[in-house]
């Protein structure tokens, strides 16, 4: 074998070394997370705080946005069906896929970018400045003090702004579609009334953005916790966290959407 | 962990795998980092606090006067309320060292305590660790590359170069030492044992190659 391929064979190995190195210290990293879930009863304020600072902060991106997407979904759902006489089910259509898809999708993909990259960048500079090397040396746990409250803060957080964007982009389609296109408001309603259902399509979204939200935490706080402990590294990980959350969502949103709606 | 031998603190074996036993260890420690490591959303009072409120169920009367007492020991009681991104990088040390000690360890770590301060808050910092460990009967540890300062307040010294001890004593007995390794790091020579020049091949082989 010559010397490129031998060095390419040898990459390929240290990659996959790197790669389950990495997943087994995230592993070992969430499992501790859930040792210390007790803090959460012990010391409320350290969840209510990081409640604050990850989801209600989060709040206005997430109103206006699902805002605007159920304007759009009004304009693009009401052209569409009207040309088959259907504008009756508009508000149907805007319910489901708000609920079932969209809702979930893209809180998570925003919770990402204004949270979860925030909660990185936070972890490595606390790193960085070796204050968690201090609370180490002051016999605190960093896990239990500081990222515990985070994880969970991030997975209760999730499913709430979802449930927000959903409700706020109802509200936009109706706006578009019965305000300025002339559905009906009584159908508009009504026909999502009966469609949608409460286990299917709510409690399914909901569990969709419990999912995404678990995995957004345990990524963003993983790439923090365990980055290099310079401006480059902390740079790398902020990256890092929206590359891998955004494509974990969108996987994972794929594989659930398959598991719970293909019946 | 030790590459080599073990480490005992309190008459105790210090074993980094056993967490629970570790921690409790640490509770009789301080340490005060060269970067101070202060809290950065938490004001001088909480990081103070920070290690009296975790580790004890004391009521808040009590905290504040304990907090204010180790203040008041690195002068700084009036700057209680600023946060630490308005201090100077010695008040900042001088706070870290109030957190060291707001447990009253038994002992106390400093990683280069002198590194980056005016000379004003370098020598207060000298003056303080001093005093500190006379006052509360501590054990102090102090890494330092400042062999005047390191020497005007240590009572025995190791040194450590090339990976190895290289020699041990009191102040006077280093200075008297013949040792050229020693010498040469009492006196910061900049040649000597430890080679200036970085190992090389010789100058005439890069000379003539040209």
């Amino acid at each position: 074998m010559n010397w490129t391929g031998f060095i390419f064979v040898a990459s390929i190995g240290r990659w996959a070394i790197e790669l389950t190195h990495g997943l087994g210290r995230a592993g070992l990293f969430l499992g501790e997370v859930f040792i210390q879930f007790d803090v959460l009863f012990r010391r409320p304020r350290l969840l209510i705080q990081q409640l604050y600072s990850v989801g209600v902060l989060t709040v206005l991106i997430i109103i206006l946005s699902g805002f605007f997407v159920g304007m759009v979904l009004g304009l693009q759902g009401y052209n569409t069906l009207v040309g088959f006489g259907a504008e009756s089910s508009l508000g149907l259509a805007v319910a489901k896929l708000l609920t079932r898809e969209l809702g979930p999708v893209l809180t998570a993909l925003l919770f990402t970018g204004r949270a979860g990259s925030a909660l990185t960048a936070e972890i490595g500079l606390m790193k960085a400045t070796e204050q968690i090397a201090a609370l180490e040396m002051m016999a605190v746990n960093p896990v239990r003090r500081i990222i515990a409250s985070r994880f969970f803060a991030a997975v209760l957080s999730v499913p709430l702004l979802t449930a927000m964007f959903c409700v706020v982009g109802v509200f936009g389609g109706h706006l578009v579609g019965v305000e300025m296109l002339g559905v009906d408001s009584g159908v508009f309603w009504s026909s999502m009334q009966q469609g949608v259902d409460l286990y299917d399509d709510i409690f399914g979204g909901l569990i969709k953005s419990l999912v995404f939200g678990f995995f957004i935490g345990w990524i963003a706080l993983n790439q923090g916790y365990f980055c290099q402990p310079n401006s480059a590294g902390i740079s790398r990980a902020t990256t890092a966290t929206v590359v891998t959350s955004s494509l974990a969502v969108f996987s994972l949103n794929y594989c659930l959407t398959a598991l719970m709606f293909s019946a | 962990m030790p590459s080599a031998g073990s480490i005992e603190f309190d008459g105790e074996l210090v074993k980094p795998a056993d967490k629970k036993k570790l921690y409790c260890q640490r509770r009789k420690m301080g340490m005060l980092f060269q970067s101070s490591a202060l809290l950065t959303d938490l004001s001088v009072f909480e990081n103070v606090a920070f290690p009296v409120r975790e580790h004890t169920d004391l009521p808040e009367d009590i905290i504040r006067l304990i907090v204010l007492i180790k203040l008041e020991m690195v002068g700084l009681r009036g700057a209680a309320n600023l946060m630490p991104s308005e201090l100077s990088g010695g008040m900042a040390r001088r706070v870290a060292l109030a957190r060291a000690i707001a447990l009253d360890p038994d002992l106390v770590m400093y990683d280069e305590p002198f590194t980056g301060l005016d000379p004003i808050s370098m020598g207060v910092i000298v003056k303080l660790i001093r005093e500190l460990n006379d006052a509360l009967n501590l054990t102090s540890i102090v890494v330092t590359h400042d062999i005047a300062e390191g020497c005007s307040i240590a009572d025995y010294i190791y040194i450590v170069g090339n990976r190895n001890l290289i020699g041990h004593g009191t102040v006077e007995q280093l200075a008297d030492s013949n040792d050229p390794l020693v010498k040469q790091f009492m006196a910061g020579l900049p040649d000597g044992p430890v080679a200036y020049h970085y190992p090389a091949s010789p100058f005439e082989n890069e000379l003539s190659r040209s």
